[in-house]
């Protein structure tokens, strides 16, 4: 490695001031320091020496631990395409064409979504004379992990580039944001481009096949909201009647557990979400509190909505919630987000238990949003802060009391 | 009634180097400094004596104009050989060429059953000793004028190679107990005395009478007197309380029977880098050339005065800060690596993020080198200033408002309670590499001179 260390040490005078380059300083410096940690050492006076973390490898964990979903999906895009198109039956049938056709399409939105990005980082980086941060290792995996492999490649850039700004950059960068960078990017689909991102069309990719006889590309979130407005099955019947033609438990439990089912590429998976929640709590980068909480809240929503059940998706078995749509995905990758969440230990209880809570409310109760998470999120990171402040008063109180005892 | 309280939050950093219980015998130290710069809060440092003055231990060589009852003294006698100023003349070292044998300035003894408690306060504030006394808040130098509620000693120290007080003060009881005495009668409330939970405790410190004694269990910080303030009567705004080590008790105790100003200390020599790790006996300020030179195992090193999680850096021939117990010497890390924020590694983290393997070995002895593991990167919170603070303090909150310069809310967070040493595990879990213990320095300031 002595060589590339050479050429870095050759040219970093250019970059550094005075120097030609001066102005793409911070450029040259993520480029440097991806290669090489940098031979800093620790102040004078204060802490002699450092834990061997820095931001980069936390970041580097949840890109980790989102590729079991990551993998899934790829297949799973495949697996949706032949099993509308009649060209498989089995589940591992096929499976080299099932993950080239997966490749095919999921990879370039995965190379649209970092390119575009990171240029818009690498950009603010240098106007700014900030560090481009690594938070966006992360962010430049989510947001094709929650788009349909059928969203156009330019949808994908410009959402992007509108969350990272918008999102980001225009609050200072990372660490700075209110919101999620990526559920943002997806709420700017859904609200600018919503024929491309909902709807029963876009979960599975056709191509240029025609889908079988009877075929239908709904998800399970919207034969539930269906079968609550039709009224003449329960939500478990209308699921188990559903898409037949693909296989007769297509929307069982387990199936849709496993996540052999259409939706964005990441997000159908639970059980993937799970194994991803299992390596980010067990290397404790993200909070186990959240997830907990988010799941729960979920359930105990589902429950009370089982109380007052008026329609059938009011009395869809609360665990139900949980393997349909993006909510075990959104509460593991998404609501985790240490800088958009609520950042007091009792805090995140309260954070993950609405995120959990909200989702149900407004897959259930709401007409124009079939899936919930995205904005249930959305609105917590808002209200984190919120939480927050009330979290801190207490702290502020219990210690003010403590002076008159 | 003592208390007994179990922390779990916190962590040990176990490293290679721990003095073992034996004197060395290197040549002795032939200089001794002081440094202005260790007492932190010193406002208008005035020297005293000039270069070329012989001085005894005990001859006050400095004071703080804005606190001038208190004597800073020479630890030794022998002669001024330097006076050492910095940029604008900023008082640096006062650096004194110790006499072969050392001897004292006469102080009048004290009969401490007769004495008033403020002429108690101004004969200590004269002796040379009274620096050792810190205020909380603010950890600085503490005004004999006022009354502190309690007097906190911290009797064990659970920074990474710390010295261990059993072996450092052995014989030293009478000593102890006469400081003790001392330090109840300039207190409205108790001396608490507080040991380590997980062990018996010292025979040294076990039948003391007039303080509380304490016990306190758990990983670092529960050495920190700060941490013990906490929890066992929190300060809060407009309270006072003092702290002081256990060496300087047995300088009050020695003062008090004997009439001297005896600076002499026992000092942990540590870290992997020394090819001798062990106590040496020396006085405060020592010049650590003798220990150091000739006991080093590599050429490339950091010599710090005091512990790698609150030191500062000296050179090989820097002298020993006035409150260190120990220096530690450990590698320099100025190289560059290669794709270290991915490849695994055993070093020492606190967190358990891909790659990160020492949480297997919590017990593992690690040789630790200066490299600040990665660059400053923007405040990302994930919990574990938390997890590090054995404290009903939020340091993220703290540290923000100090950024934020707003006061209701550092005084509301609990600024008067902590100092650097308290939140120094911030500085070094910290994923963003923030100096955290400069920031805790900057809030006290904004607060104590506002």
């Amino acid at each position: 490695m002595k060589f590339l260390r050479d050429i870095l040490d050759k040219q970093r005078p250019l970059f550094e001031k005075g120097g030609k380059l001066e102005g793409l300083f911070y450029a040259f410096e993520a480029g440097e320091t991806f290669m090489f940690s940098p031979n800093h050492t620790t102040a004078i006076k204060g802490a002699q020496v450092k834990d061997a973390i820095d931001l980069k490898r936390m970041m580097i964990t949840v890109v980790i631990a989102m590729i079991p979903c990551l993998l899934f999906g790829i297949y799973n895009t495949g697996h949706q395409h032949l099993l509308a198109t009649g060209g498989t039956a089995g589940l591992w049938e096929d499976f080299g064409d099932k993950t080239w056709i997966g490749v095919k399409l999921v990879l370039p939105i995965i190379i649209v979504a970092y390119a575009a990005g990171g240029i818009v980082e690498a950009i603010f980086a240098v106007i700014r004379k900030h560090p481009i941060n690594e938070g966006f290792l992360v962010t430049g995996m989510l947001i094709p992990l929650v788009v349909p492999a059928t969203t156009p490649l330019w949808q994908v850039a410009l959402a992007t580039v509108f969350a990272v700004v918008i999102a980001k950059e225009v609050f200072g960068g990372t660490g700075m944001n209110i919101l999620n960078v990526a559920m943002t990017a997806r709420a700017f689909l859904y609200f600018a481009y919503p024929a491309q991102i909902s709807g029963d069309q876009v979960w599975t990719y056709l191509g240029d096949k025609v889908p079988i006889d009877g075929f239908s590309g709904a998800t399970a979130l919207s034969v539930a909201y269906n079968a609550g407005v039709d009224g003449t099955q329960t939500v478990v019947e209308a699921l188990a009647s559903h898409n037949t033609v693909l296989g007769a438990d297509i929307f069982s439990f387990s199936n849709m557990f496993v996540g052999w089912i259409p939706g964005s590429i990441g997000e159908t998976s639970t059980l993937m979400a799970l194994v991803g929640a299992a390596i980010l709590i067990a290397t404790g980068v993200a909070s186990w509190k959240i997830i907990v909480s988010g799941f729960a809240g979920a359930y105990l929503m589902g429950t009370i909505m089982n109380l007052f059940a008026s329609n059938a998706y009011l009395a869809m078995p609360p665990q139900y919630h949980w393997v349909m749509g993006g909510l075990a995905f959104g509460i593991v990758f998404m609501a985790t987000d240490p800088v958009s969440a609520s950042q007091t230990e009792t805090g995140k209880w309260i954070y993950g238990l609405f995120i959990g809570m909200l989702t149900v409310i407004i897959r259930v109760t709401n007409p124009a949003y079939p899936e919930g998470i995205m904005l249930a999120v959305l609105l917590m990171n808002v209200f984190a802060p919120l939480i927050d402040y009330y979290v801190v008063k207490a702290n502020k109180t219990r210690r003010l009391h403590r002076a008159t005892v | 009634m003592s208390k007994i309280v179990k922390l779990t939050k916190g962590f040990d950093i176990n490293l290679v180097g721990k003095a073992k219980h034996e004197l060395a015998n290197f040549t002795a130290a032939q200089t001794f400094a002081i440094k202005p710069t260790d007492f932190i809060g010193m406002q208008r440092p005035k020297v005293l004596v000039n270069e070329g003055d012989t001085v005894k231990a005990g001859t006050p060589i400095l004071i703080d104009k804005a606190l001038d009852q208190v004597i800073y003294a020479s630890p030794v006698s022998g002669e001024i050989v330097e006076i050492k100023r910095g940029d604008r003349r900023k008082l640096l070292e006062i650096i004194i060429l110790a006499d072969s044998n050392v001897s004292f300035e006469n102080f009048a003894k004290v009969d401490l059953a007769g004495i008033e408690r403020d002429a108690l306060a101004i004969a200590l504030a004269g002796s040379g000793i009274w620096p050792n006394i810190i205020q909380r808040p603010f950890g600085i130098v503490a005004n004999p004028a006022d009354t502190p509620k309690n007097i906190f000693v911290s009797a064990f120290d659970t920074h990474p190679l710390a010295p261990e007080f059993e072996f450092a003060l052995k014989g030293q009881e009478k000593y102890i107990q006469v400081g003790i005495d001392a330090l109840a009668k300039l207190t409205s409330g108790k001396v608490h005395l507080n040991v380590d939970g997980s062990k018996n405790t010292p025979a040294i410190f076990g039948n003391l009478k007039g303080a509380q004694v304490n016990k306190f269990s758990g990983p670092h910080p529960a050495g920190n007197v700060g941490v013990q303030i906490h929890h066992l009567a929190p300060i809060n705004k407009g309270e006072i309380a003092w702290t002081l080590s256990p060496f300087a008790v047995v300088q009050i105790g020695k003062f008090l029977i004997e009439g001297v100003y005896d600076a002499s200390k026992m000092i942990a020599l540590t870290g992997s880098e020394l090819t001798k790790a062990a106590y040496v006996k020396t006085y405060v300020g020592a010049n650590v050339s003798s220990f150091v030179k000739g006991n080093l195992n590599s050429g490339h090193v950091r010599v710090i005065s005091g512990n790698v999680l609150t030191g500062e850096k000296i050179s090989c021939e820097g002298f020993v800060g006035f409150y260190a117990n120990q220096i530690t010497v450990i590698p320099e890390g100025d190289y560059y690596e290669f794709l270290a924020w991915a490849l695994p590694t055993t070093r020492v983290s606190y967190h358990r993020a891909l790659g990160l393997l020492s949480f297997l070995s919590p017990k593992k002895e690690h040789v630790m080198d200066t490299n600040a593991r990665g660059e400053e990167r923007a405040f990302v919170q994930t919990g574990v200033f938390e997890s590090v603070t054995p404290m009903d303090i939020l340091p993220v909150y703290l540290l923000k408002a100090i950024m934020a310069e707003d006061f209701d809310e550092m005084e509301e967070l609990g600024i008067y309670e902590v100092i650097e040493e308290d939140l120094a595990l911030c500085e070094f879990v910290d994923v963003s590499k923030h100096p955290v213990q400069e920031l805790v320095r900057k809030g006290i300031e904004l607060i104590q001179y506002s």
